[in-house]
This record gives structure tokens, C-alpha cells and sequence, in this order.
């Protein structure tokens, strides 16, 4: 068995995905968990580069790399004393969570290695962008433009629940005053 | 010629899915259960991805993960705002202490 340098590229990008992923999840610090996950994000995005998905892949980067994670770190700065020991998030049910872990891993890994999976043989390797961006004014026009309804909806959404409301325990008299 | 083949993909993302399950189910941190939430979705994504690429579809599989990557986006936005009112309320992000209803 002969190792090809694309093996090598994926077990090596695989392997840093998971111990980031599982940093993540164990380490009690939650803004090290938040910057753990961005060595995750740009794994999933090497990942699609690989299965020849370059588009998706540019877009991984930018949403979950330039986004997401901005969010997330948003959310601790904004959330949690970064001095005080209320920056570690407290573990409870450790032992519950990593049994159901450990189930899931024994159905899904075996379930994953042996089902007759439907493999038609990959296509060859070339750029997707153009055909996707047909494709969402084709075939998909309609969930695209119900996705920008979406996407309105949230961004009001969002402003009206993190909105200041002057004093924060006057809330009645102030959603009152609004209507 | 390469050998790295579906099931090394959809090995990775059964454990990727794990770890977020675990994350969701032990951290009592809202931020943290969000995290999980974007691990379950990243794993559900490179599924779709691998599937699509394996079977000469990969363009389906775009769209979809596209729309997936989206909605995470969103999801990750009304969350946030979620915790931050739930921080100016209740002075706390911990899931196991806001049992209130009302305020």
C-alpha cells in the first residue's frame, strides 16, 4: 500500500480538523475553544478542496472563517467576564455525554465503513462556479429567493432581540411606547 | 492514484458529529452549545459534499451545502442576539439557569 501525497494531505488535515474540533469541545476556556474552531472551519473548507468543491470551499472561508467565527467571538467578548474565572464554561453531565458519545461513534463509524453506499465514480476535477451560480437562478431560483427572505427576517429579528431597551427591566412600558 | 475514497470523508464527519453532540450535551455555556451546533452542521456538510463529489453530482451538493452555510449564518446571528438579551436580563449565559419564563 502506497502512501500518494493526497492521502498524506488528508490524514494530516483530517487529523488536525478533529483535535481542533475536539479542543473545542473539551477545553473549559471558551475563547480558546472559539479560536480552536477556526483551525476546524478551515479544515471542513481543505476538505471541500478536495472533493474538488472550490466554490464551496471559498465560501466555508468566508462565512464560517470571516463570519461565524467573528460572531462567536463577539458573543464571548460581549457575554462573559474575560478577567474572571466565568470565562471557562462549567462542564456538568460529563459522564452521560461522552456515553452517548461513545454509542453514537460505535453505530455511525461501523454504519459508515460497511452500508453499500451508491458510488457512480467521481466526476473529473473543474470549476463549479459558473455552474453553480446557473443553477441558483435555474433549478433553485425559488429556495434562493426564499433564502433572502430569510436571511431580512433574521437581520430585524436580531436587532429587535439585542435592541438596548433604555432600562433593561422597563421592558413593558418600552415595547408599549413602540406600538 | 489516491486512495483517500467516501468513507474516509464520511468517517471524519461521523466523528466531527459526535464531538458536537458531546459539546451540545455537556457544556451549559449558550456560546459553547453553539459551538456544537456549528460542528453538527460542518459534519452534515462535508456528508453532502463527499456523496455529491463520489457520484458525479457535485453540483447538487453544492447548492445544498450552500443553503446549509447560509443558515448557519443566520442560526449563528439569532442566537447571538438570543444570548446577548439573555445575558441583559438574566446576567448569565448559563443554559442550566435561565428557568424562567417570564422575566
Amino acid at each position: 500500500m502506497n502512501m500518494t501525497l493526497v492521502d498524506l494531505a488528508f490524514y494530516a488535515v483530517a487529523a488536525i480538523l478533529l483535535t481542533c474540533a475536539g479542543y473545542a469541545v473539551f477545553s473549559r476556556n471558551i475563547v480558546r475553544a472559539v479560536f480552536a474552531l477556526l483551525g476546524t472551519f478551515f479544515g471542513i473548507a481543505v476538505l471541500y478542496g478536495m472533493l474538488s468543491a472550490d466554490f464551496v470551499a471559498a465560501i466555508q472561508v468566508l462565512v464560517y472563517v470571516g463570519g461565524i467565527q467573528v460572531l462567536l467571538l463577539f458573543a464571548v467578548m460581549l457575554t462573559s467576564h474575560i478577567e474572571s474565572a466565568q470565562t471557562s464554561s462549567r462542564v456538568a453531565g460529563l459522564i452521560p455525554g461522552l456515553l452517548t458519545g461513545i454509542v453514537l461513534l460505535a453505530i455511525l463509524v461501523p454504519l459508515m465503513l460497511h452500508a453499500p453506499w451508491l458510488q457512480s465514480g467521481a466526476g473529473s476535477y473543474q470549476a463549479t462556479t459558473a455552474s453553480i451560480g446557473e443553477a441558483l437562478l435555474g433549478p433553485a431560483l425559488l429556495p434562493f429567493e426564499v433564502l433572502s427572505i430569510v436571511l431580512l427576517g433574521v437581520v430585524i429579528g436580531a436587532v429587535v432581540v439585542a435592541r438596548r431597551q433604555g432600562n433593561d427591566e422597563d421592558l413593558s412600558g418600552e415595547s408599549g411606547e413602540a406600538e | 492514484m489516491s486512495q483517500v475514497s467516501l468513507e474516509h470523508f464520511l468517517v471524519v464527519s461521523a466523528v466531527l458529529f459526535t464531538l458536537g453532540v458531546i459539546c451540545i450535551m455537556t457544556r451549559r455555556n449558550a456560546v459553547a452549545i453553539l459551538i456544537g451546533i456549528e460542528l453538527l452542521l460542518n459534519a452534515a456538510g462535508l456528508n453532502l459534499i463527499a456523496f455529491s463529489r463520489f457520484n458525479d453530482k457535485l453540483l447538487e451538493g453544492s447548492v445544498f451545502v450552500l443553503f446549509i452555510i447560509v443558515l448557519a449564518a443566520a442560526e449563528a446571528v439569532v442566537a447571538l442576539a438570543l444570548i446577548l438579551a439573555l445575558q441583559r436580563r438574566l446576567r448569565t449565559v448559563d443554559v442550566d439557569q435561565t428557568n424562567t419564563l417570564k422575566g
